[in-house]
């Protein structure tokens, strides 16, 4: 093949759904054994490209062209047809099945399964990616499903691999052996197309750049010339501040878990092993840990929504262990949880009704059993108005609402009650830089005057940026805390729990 | 009271019988919701099955026409099903009940030229001299040809879902249809296929109590046959073999107190009657309920819409 001419060539391609354009005009060119980054906050039409490159999506108009040729895919099994893979950013995995029928079923013409698991060994040993063919899916860590996706991807031997926020559930080490499997598969002639926001791994990786902005392409860049804050900036469109904090006074120890031991809640749940941390007032405790090793049932735990042993968790000196959630809201231990859709809001309640949910009792928006819809409506809209939630009004469903926003409305509902004890996880997960920028800091700003805040994150750069004090979640048990000044990326990884024995495959190479 | 009576032979033989329209309700229902679908209308198409076939059986005189065209009044009444559920997303549970109770007027509605009339027979199969081992060939080898396929469909589907390509799918799409409709596959007509194949086999049950088991046509004669196929359905975990085992313990039951009241037995009949329905669920309940996790083997998307967001 001629090394200059592109692999993939876009041009014009527009994308439009009811009110929203996706892609405007988009266009640029991918090269064969080249890294190219793929860059801008949620909503800039990312996803949508990608799928139309997969053919998930069919663009309204414009041209694509693979190797000179004609491309318009018509669904992703003529995508893999013409040696186009991806790796999806929420998994296309399936959880009650084993690895190898996962496998299979996002190919083409499987071979049959002995040949399959034969293959998958083969192929996960040459790029130091172990995986056993029969376990289940249920049952494994983050990175090792990612692996899945990507042995699904490498069976089929593709000329163009894309990979949508591949390295946001992954822990440091987990980062690192997907960057070596990227780097030898590009030098082998591989085209690759990565998408992220983290902007030092693309820094650090990709050849290319395209910045994408509201649907358009603002800007072509080789991302090594340029430093992290001007990418940001050419991504927002505006200088980001990084939320920055005052010293504050670390006061008297507020919540107390001590021994802290709860059987996982379902199937494919983890079990939380004697848990024990202090939390004082006046600091943020960062929680960090890589997805499934018992974040979720630890914020059960905190919340009231797992009751456990009276004396498990104690607030101020008393025992509330046994205490419903409600119960710990009076006390003034709130919560905000990850899943925004289903969990932290009801999708279809307005934002006055959810609202009420949570701070009926301490803004004091029932009376008697009979709710006070005036003050409810009063509240959200405050809540709207600080916290710069955009929507047309507190009427709207939650629903309705992008993910940013709906995050910053579940988690400024919960600052504004008040709360002695806030504890959030995942935080920022899924909302633009912006935006996150500015929930750090109202939670650094709630810390400030005085309430002991718990974030639990898979975001480590978050952690570093808000955590006085930092410990690491692994396989349900909690690592002590220790300062987060001076910690490195390397000692926290070790404190993650690192990389699940992958560095022995890589003594291989 | 005479239970000498009861010949344990006759029994076992007629437990067969008796299983069949269950297990053929049961497996149909069993592939619907592997494909992630709840349909709760078993009940409607059985009986719609029920009256089609035997109308059918009357009019023309074979029974092998009156199966297949209850095959394919099932098959209809669960695409009406799907084309609710799946193109127009409405609720499952609710569609699947108003699918019974529309089953069950129409049927009774069609069957009024039918009452006090008498099907033509259907054949048994001649097994030659498998038929005369004593006891075995009483009780295994000497039924009509939809006992055997009832059972060969149950393995039939088991080797499906089991060892091809076409089940591994379906259950993919059971398990997580964003996942399968990202790889390209095409949810909603592979759940239809599985809907309308879950139609015909309520369908084949239903005409199996009208032309063969009772036989002549009554209102409402299925009698919550369907209700126990979906009841077997989760309480075998999903499985092909136990819904076998659980169809087989009702039947056996239902035969076993229908002897009991005509031998006389001091209890209640009405407590003989509902014997059945409540052992069923009792001992499928402790089986369920003694492996752990049971709730874990369900379909993950059992009842949930799929609305592709692309």
């Amino acid at each position: 093949m001629n090394e200059t001419a592109p692999l993939l060539r876009i041009e014009g391609l527009t994308k439009a759904y009811p009110g929203v354009v996706a892609n405007s005009d988009v266009g640029f060119d991918l090269h064969a054994g080249k890294v190219h980054a793929l860059l801008g906050e949620n909503g800039a039409g990312k996803s949508t490209l990608v799928k139309m490159i997969y053919g998930l999506v069919r663009p309204d108009s414009g041209t694509m062209s693979l190797r000179g040729t004609p491309y318009a895919p018509v669904n992703p099994n003529a995508a893999r047809a013409a040696g186009v893979a991806m790796v999806f950013q929420h998994f296309s995995l399936f959880d009650a099945l084993d690895v190898a029928e996962n496998i299979s079923l996002g190919m083409d013409n499987p071979p049959p399964r002995r040949t399959l698991s034969a293959r998958i060994r083969e192929v996960s040993e040459a790029y130091g990616l172990p995986l056993d063919p029969t376990r289940r899916v249920g049952e494994l860590s983050a990175g090792e499903r990612q692996r899945i996706e990507i042995i699904r991807c490498l069976l089929q031997d593709p000329k163009l691999l894309i990979m949508d926020e591949p390295t946001s559930v992954l822990t440091p080490q987990e980062v690192d052996i997907l960057f070596r499997t990227l780097r030898q598969l590009s030098a082998e002639g591989t085209a690759i197309l990565y998408i992220s926001h983290k902007l030092e791994e693309i820094r650090a990786l990709c050849d290319g750049a395209t910045v994408l902005r509201l649907g358009k392409v603002v800007a072509n860049c080789t991302p090594a010339e340029k430093s992290a804050s001007e990418l940001a900036e050419l991504m927002v469109g505006q200088t980001l501040h990084a939320p920055s904090r005052e010293g504050t006074e670390v006061g008297d120890t507020v919540l107390t878990v001590k021994g802290l031991s709860m059987a996982a809640p379902h199937a494919f749940g983890t079990s939380l092993k004697d848990i024990t941390l202090d939390l004082r007032a006046g600091e943020v405790l960062g929680i960090g840990g890589v997805a499934g090793n018992g974040q979720d049932e630890l914020l059960a735990a905190l919340s009231g929504e797992a009751p456990t042993a009276r004396d498990a968790v104690t607030l101020n000196g008393a025992p509330i262990g046994h205490l419903g959630p409600n119960a710990r809201r009076a006390l003034g231990l709130l919560s905000a949880p990850e899943e925004r859709l289903g969990h932290a809001a009801a999708p279809d309640m307005s934002l006055t009704e959810n609202a009420m949910l949570t701070a009926s009792q301490r803004k004091h928006l029932a009376h008697r059993g009979f709710l006070n819809w005036a003050a409810a409506r009063r509240f959200a809209q405050t809540v709207i108005e600080r916290f710069d939630v955009r929507t047309p009004g507190p009427g709207h469903a939650a629903r309705s609402l992008s993910g940013g926003n709906l995050q910053k409305f579940v988690i400024g509902r919960e600052i504004l009650q008040d709360p002695g004890v806030l504890v959030v996880n995942q935080p920022t997960w899924g909302v633009d830089a912006s935006a996150a920028a500015a929930i750090r800091q109202a939670l650094l700003d709630l810390a400030a005057k005085g309430a002991a805040v718990i974030v639990i994150s898979q975001d480590l750069d978050e952690l570093m940026e808000v955590s006085d004090r930092f410990c690491a979640m692994n396989e349900g048990r909690l690592s002590p805390a220790r300062p987060a000044e001076g910690l490195s990326v390397e000692e926290i990884g070790l404190m993650l729990g690192g990389a699940h024995d992958m560095e022995v495959a890589h003594v291989a190479h | 009271m005479n239970l000498g009576a009861i010949d344990p032979v006759l029994l076992i033989a007629s437990l067969m019988v008796a299983a069949t329209p269950i297990i053929l309700a049961a497996i149909g229902e069993l592939v619907v919701e592997k494909s992630g679908v709840l349909n709760l209308g078993v009940e409607g198409m059985m009986i719609t099955g029920a009256i089609c076939g035997f109308a059918v059986a009357v009019e023309s005189g074979s029974p092998v026409l009156g199966f297949a065209l209850a095959a394919l009044g099932g098959a209809a009444m669960a695409l009406i099903f799907g084309l609710l559920t799946q193109y127009l997303l409405s609720n499952q549970v609710a569609t699947g009940l108003a699918l019974t109770l529309f089953g069950l007027g129409v049927s009774a509605m069609v069957g009024q030229a039918y009452r006090g009339i008498k099907p033509p027979a259907t054949t048994r199969i001649d097994m030659g001299p498998l038929s005369d081992i004593p006891v075995l060939g009483r009780i295994l080898f000497n039924h009509d040809w939809m006992v055997y396929f009832a059972l060969a469909l149950v393995a039939c589907v088991w080797a499906f879902l089991k060892f091809t390509r076409g089940g591994l799918i379906l259950r993919a799409v059971g398990e997580s249809h964003d996942a399968a409709h990202a790889l390209g596959y095409r949810v909603v007509p592979i759940r239809l296929l599985a809907i309308a194949f879950g139609g015909a086999c309520a369908g084949l049950g239903g005409a199996y109590i009208s032309l063969i088991r009772v036989p002549q046509w009554t209102d409402g004669m299925t009698a919550g046959a369907g209700w126990i196929a979906l009841a077997i359905v989760v309480f075998a975990s999903w499985r092909a073999g136990r819904v076998l085992l659980g169809a087989y313990l009702f039947g056996g039951i239902t035969v076993l107190q229908l002897n009991l009241q005509a031998a006389g037995l001091p209890v209640p009949v009405e407590v003989l009657s509902m014997s059945p329905y409540l052992i069923t669920i009792a001992v499928l309940v402790v089986m369920s309920a003694r492996q752990r996790g049971a709730a874990g083997s369900a379909p993950a998307m059992l009842g949930r819409i799929f609305h592709a967001s692309s």
